[in-house]
């Protein structure tokens, strides 16, 4: 037995991090984010090898990873919107509600029937009505969602995208969730989620990605990676009593008091770039270029026992003051619905290019639901008032009620300009059972993607290294030049004409009652003759003709 | 009679045109009593811009058009299709007439009318000037004009029909079957005017319809052998220019299933919207075999009268169609100045009238009040849409009553007496 232990603590080499990264936001909001990441190392690419050693890497998400074919996945649950304008950039982005993005491998062969039953799996996991994600939301984008780990298979077929906006998060989302890290919520920088606190902000999103990377520079081992990232804001005047001044226990109203024992690195970061004031002191900086910025950190080890000071509790105390110019976000996107009427409307992305002097191409994604029928040939693309025309357009129409409508774009933006991107549809009147019980609430139409590849001001870092932090190596950056940016425009809400939910049965005998007028009319005139209209003779005479017939006798006339 | 039919097609250009470049054009185009997703302008552009696009036009939901091709090259046709469809009529219905008179001199010859219904006999006087009554029925019509500006195919199809009845008429069987084979390749429904073309022809043959006689089969077929190898003819040609049979469930397949529940003047949008999905395909069926099944019964009752078994068909298929529009109801309305003979035997002329003007006066009020001001629910435009299909069927079986009536009054005599010698009242037994 203690044989076998030892065996096979030498055999795995499972690896846990976690970080907690605090940013002081322009506005005096302050922007929580945390990541944990899992290295699990399995040689999961070999067929036919079952895996039955789950050491820090969650049980459920690693049955799913064998069961579906799973390559990647990725799935977010998100409360609340991103405002870029007032808050820049997060460091993962998601669109509000629930995102399910997986990649499978190419050995499927059912993939729709995979992706039916990974939705409900997950739902159960995850406790959030991820059953509801069917075909006829579900799209296969040609370009935006790239894979993110390892592979360079392209073939989209293998790609399944699917948001619910409508989704809600709360703590039965939270709770399963925090169960999947392998110190729970006992111990480490997870003690600090507590749900009343984190519901109570502006923003929170919390997401689970999972795909293989390489472990080293020369890819000679690989690895399943899973992150899990929860980002939260919290607001100046809701949680923070309108003062900007931040600490650990008035955000989470909980302080650390031990990192987790499983973890290899327990890091906190505070970003310092605006000089704000910051006790306890740390003598341990760092900088990072992170979104095409030069950021320093200060980073708080919790793995020395020195961090907890004699309290053996570690509370941040964060303030400043003052309005430091923000940098201001280099991509930006906005999206609403125009047109009065339940009959048409228009749909407006407008995407900002804040850049100074360079111009950069980004990629739309949008996913309209089929009951909004687009007509693509309004599609107009405008930069500062004049036709832009999108380099590469893949357009798939629905097909009513079985796929929505998928439009990816490829436009180049203009320096410092504002594109407008219009396309107008017509409202769909559906079956009386296909409303949702509060019809007249609307329908949720998902958030656009806007993917691009941003020119940075500063030089990225291309080059791998264990000691990064973790949210600097969320997204690979292949070149120095530029850093990957996706941003989430609005979800819309869109009414629909509904018929009047009382009436089936009226409906029916009204209808059927004019066809019957219609049936009646003609089945007079076609089966009857013109008569003249002789009159019936009275009763008494009608009784003796009768007595008459019986007896043999000729009729009265 | 060239002058005033050039007369009138040229006010009715006018007026089309001046409509055409006003602000009007877009709103009407985007109405739904004059559009339906079959025939809408947009929805060809649309499938065009699919096409620019490198993606199947029949791969969405929104294209339901037969061969694109096709109306892309006849686009400019469309605007001009008026004028075919009401030249068409016109020389269709100046044909008739002479037929009519011709049977009636040969009827009157024959003694065959009884002495008192000479005043139900028609002079070339009263007949000279029905073609031109029922071109100008068809140009001036609002709803054709509606029709036209909105550049609605329906507006095509109704010229196909025209011109199938005016070679119908004309006595080319070849011309007709293609023509009837063309209109219901872009609609099915015209399929059930294959009958009173039938009868016409026989009719005109002087072949008796018996089905035990071998000269009535031996036409029948070679019509329904014209007919159908056009329609196989057809189908093939837009199978080879769109490279795959995409269109069939997309245009047909549509047609029959009314899978899109847009409003429109017809009985089957609210009706299958607010359905149990139980009953769904039983209902289907039951409404699409009603557009059909009343051919035969009609055909029988009115085997000697073909022509009046057209207006009849038309306006059935109109009335019960899966989209109708207002261009379909304007192509039977045209019809009604060659029936201005019955208008002492309509009973209900006046309330029909009243119901329709009130109708198509309401169409747009209560549409605005349900989408745009939304004060009102989507009950009140189907009461309007209910009530404009009762109209329509009351005045189609009241010109029926009165076509069956002048029709016995022609053989048992005008003043008819009882038993005892007092004034008869006819009734339908």
């Amino acid at each position: 037995m203690i044989l076998w232990i030892q065996q096979s603590k030498a055999a795995a080499r499972d690896e846990f991090q976690e970080e907690l990264v605090i940013r002081p936001l322009h506005s005096g909001d302050i922007y929580a984010s945390f990541q944990f990441r899992t290295l699990w190392d399995t040689d999961f690419l070999q067929e036919g090898q079952k895996v039955s050693h789950y050491r820090l890497f969650p049980k459920s998400l690693g049955q799913v990873l064998s069961k579906f074919s799973v390559r990647e996945l990725h799935i977010s649950f998100t409360q609340g919107f991103w405002r870029t304008m007032q808050w820049g950039q997060p460091f993962i982005p998601s669109p509000p509600g629930a995102e399910l993005w997986v990649w499978f491998h190419d050995t499927v062969s059912d993939v729709d029937g995979n992706w039916k039953e990974l939705t409900n799996v997950l739902s159960g996991i995850f406790c959030a009505s991820l059953n509801f994600i069917d075909l006829t939301n579900t799209v296969q984008p040609s370009a935006s969602f790239k894979p993110l780990g390892l592979g360079n298979a392209t073939d989209h077929r293998f790609l399944r995208y699917a948001t619910l906006p409508r989704e809600i998060v709360c703590t039965e989302n939270l709770t399963p969730w925090k169960k999947l890290l392998p110190c729970g919520s006992k111990a480490g920088l997870a003690v600090l989620m507590k749900s009343e606190k984190l519901f109570h902000s502006s923003f929170h999103s919390q997401a689970v990605h999972i795909r293989p990377i390489c472990q080293d520079e020369q890819c000679s081992s690989k690895a399943w990676e899973l992150r899990q990232t929860l980002n939260v804001v919290f607001d100046l005047h809701t949680s923070g009593q309108g003062k900007k001044e931040w600490s650990l226990f008035k955000m989470f109203s909980r302080t650390l008091t031990e990192a987790c024992p499983l973890a290899s690195s327990s890091k906190v970061y505070v970003d310092i770039t605006d000089n704000p004031e910051l006790s306890p002191a740390t003598p341990l900086l760092g900088q990072a270029v992170v979104l095409g910025d030069r950021r320093t950190y200060s980073v708080y080890d919790l793995s020395r026992a020195e961090t907890f000071g004699q309290l053996r509790s570690f509370n941040l105390l964060l303030r400043w003051k003052g309005d430091s110019d923000m940098l201001r976000p280099l991509l930006h996107a906005e999206r609403y619905v125009a047109g009065f009427g339940l009959q048409t409307g228009e749909i407006h992305t407008v995407i900002y290019n804040n850049h100074p002097y360079r111009a950069f191409p980004v990629l739309l994604m949008d996913s309209v639901p089929w009951y909004l029928q687009l007509y693509i040939h309004t599609l107009t693309v405008t930069s500062k008032s004049r036709d832009n025309k999108p380099s590469y357009i893949h357009y798939q129409p629905a097909k009513d009620r079985h796929r929505p409508h998928l439009l990816e774009m490829l436009i180049q933006l203009p320096p410092h300009s504002m594109t407008e991107v219009t396309v107008q549809f017509e409202r769909a009147l559906l079956k009386w059972t296909e409303y949702t019980p509060d019809p007249n609430h609307g329908f949720y139409v998902g958030s656009s993607v806007v993917s691009a590849l941003v020119p940075s001001m500063v030089a990225m870092r291309t080059n791998f290294t264990q000691d990064q932090p973790l949210f600097s190596s969320f997204v690979p950056v292949k070149e120095e030049s530029s850093y990957f940016v996706r941003v989430y425009t609005e979800p819309l809400l869109v009414n629909l004409p509904t018929p009047d939910f009382s009436m089936p049965y009226n409906v029916i005998c009204l209808t059927c009652t004019v066809v019957a007028v219609g049936y009646g009319s003609f089945y007079n005139l076609l089966t009857r003759t013109f008569q003249v209209d002789e009159p019936s003779p009275p009763l008494s005479k009608r009784l003796a003709n009768l007595i008459r017939r019986m007896r043999g006798v000729p009729l009265l006339t | 009679m060239a002058a005033p039919l050039t007369l009138l097609l040229i006010v009715a250009v006018t007026i089309r045109a001046v409509l055409f470049r006003s602000s009007w054009a877009e709103l009407i185009s985007e109405r739904v009593e004059v559009v339906s997703p079959l025939n809408a302008w947009k929805r060809v552009v649309e499938g065009l811009a699919l096409l620019d696009l490198g993606v199947s036009p029949y791969s969405g939901d929104v294209f339901h058009e037969v061969s694109l091709s096709l109306i892309h090259f006849l686009f400019k046709s469309i605007l001009g299709s008026d004028g075919i469809t009401a030249v068409a009529l016109y020389l269709s219905i100046q044909t008739y007439n002479k037929n009519v008179f011709r049977k009636q001199k040969y009827a009157l010859e024959s003694d065959r009318y009884p002495a008192d219904c000479l005043e139900l006999l028609r002079s070339p006087k009263e007949m000279f000037y029905i073609p031109l009554k029922v071109a100008m029925f068809y140009l001036l019509n609002p709803f054709t004009i509606l029709s036209c500006v909105a550049k609605s195919t329906c507006g095509l199809n109704n010229a196909i029909i025209a011109l199938f009845i005016l070679c119908t008429l004309k006595g080319s069987a070849l011309l007709s079957g293609i023509l009837l084979a063309l209109a219901t390749y872009q609609s099915i429904y015209p399929l059930t005017l294959f009958a009173p073309a039938l009868l016409f022809f026989l009719q005109r043959l002087y072949i008796p319809v018996n089905l035990r006689r071998s000269s009535f089969w031996f036409f029948t077929l070679q019509y329904a052998f014209i007919y159908v190898g056009s329609l196989v003819v057809i189908t093939g040609l837009s199978f080879f220019l769109l490279g795959s049979w995409d269109f069939i469930p997309s245009v047909y397949g549509f047609i029959f299933s009314v899978p899109d529940l847009t409003p429109n003047i017809g009985l089957f949008w609210y009706f299958f919207a607010e359905m149990f999905e139980h009953f769904r395909l039983f209902f289907i069926c039951v409404f699409q075999i009603n557009v059909f099944f009343y051919t035969i019964p009609l055909s029988i009752k009115l085997k000697e009268h073909p022509v009046f078994l057209i207006f009849m068909q038309i306006a059935i298929i109109s009335i019960f169609k899966s989209y109708p529009t207002v261009g379909d109801v304007a192509l039977y309305m045209a019809f009604l100045p060659a029936w201005s003979h019955l208008y002492r035997f309509l009973r209900n002329i006046f309330l029909v009238s009243c119901v329709l003007l009130a109708c198509s006066a309401l169409f747009p009020v209560l549409w605005h009040l349900w989408i745009y001001a939304g004060s009102a629910n989507s009950n009140f435009y189907y009461a309007i849409t209910l009530l404009f299909n009762f109209g329509q069927i009351l005045l189609v079986s009241d010109y029926f009553y009165a076509y069956l009536r002048r029709e016995h009054h022609l053989t048992h005599g005008l003043y008819l007496k009882k038993k005892d010698g007092t004034e008869a009242t006819l009734v339908l037994k």
